[in-house]
């Protein structure tokens, strides 16, 4: 086996565990680290397959940003201690909606067959980005996609006021 | 790819729907936001321009908007209700 199946199938595993520890776990700081796990490993897998600029961004945005704002909402939130997952009732229900949801995405892929394809001879094998991938990416943001990129802006610059100003306790104005 | 991807997806879907916590539910909310993020690169080079790539950068923002704005109202509901439960 190459390399870069070894790899990519090792940090798959490695995403799929921090989902799950995420799941089971019944403290919230534990969800937390397992979210790291899950992230790092994802931006480990978008270097495999070629997308340099999203795993930095990955990393960047992620990792340090919405992690980092998910811990300091974890400390500021009072009776923090995570408590128990919901109902059995209700636990139950949930899981076998993930099995099923897993089991008809997986049936729908199967039958799909997208190895086969011509745009992506044994697309099961991961690629390392080309070297133009980082220019590709950058022209791209400047050009074709420049008016999403403002539109997301200006949305990031509001969603970020409007949460400072639903986070401020009204009696401390 | 396509398999790993839908496992995450439906991690998310059971963290958001299982758990108790407001918190580790906008977590898994993460983890479905990433299966979709994926997709998009691993049907990238079907594109001669690869925007997949680059659509990638788009969902992130908006994760991180949307993680934002759910952590403050998450904030200030569990200062009302003195827990982060979503049941109380």
């Amino acid at each position: 086996m190459p390399l870069l199946n070894v790899l990519f199938f090792g940090f798959a595993a490695l995403a799929v565990v921090g989902g799950t520890w995420l799941v089971l776990t019944p403290r919230v700081l534990h969800a937390a680290l397992a979210l790291l796990l899950t992230l790092l490993s994802v931006a480990a897998i978008f270097v495999l397959w070629g997308a340099d600029v999203a795993a930095v961004a990955q990393l960047m945005a992620y990792v340090g940003g919405v992690l980092v704002l998910t811990l300091f909402g974890i400390m500021l939130s009072p009776g923090g201690r995570g408590g128990p997952a919901s109902d059995a009732v209700n636990r139950l229900s949930g899981w076998a909606l993930g099995a099923l949801t897993f089991a008809g995405l997986a049936y729908v892929l199967h039958g799909a067959g997208f190895e086969r394809l011509p745009w992506r001879p044994g697309a099961a094998v991961p690629i390392i980005a080309h070297a133009g991938s980082v220019v590709e990416t950058g022209t791209g943001l400047l050009t074709t996609a420049v008016l999403p990129v403002e539109i997301v802006s200006i949305l990031l610059l509001i969603a970020l006021i409007a949460a400072a100003t639903i986070a401020t306790d009204p009696s401390d104005r | 790819m396509l398999y790993l991807s839908s496992l995450l997806f439906a991690l998310g879907l059971v963290a958001v729907i299982t758990r108790r916590n407001a918190i580790v539910v906008l977590m898994g909310i993460e983890l479905l936001f990433n299966a979709a993020n994926l997709n998009f690169i691993y049907f990238a080079p079907a594109d001669p321009l690869h925007q997949g790539r680059l659509w990638v950068l788009l969902v992130m923002a908006l994760a991180a908007a949307e993680a934002a704005v759910a952590l403050a109202i998450v904030l200030r509901v569990a200062r009302l209700t003195g827990s982060p439960n979503l049941d109380r």
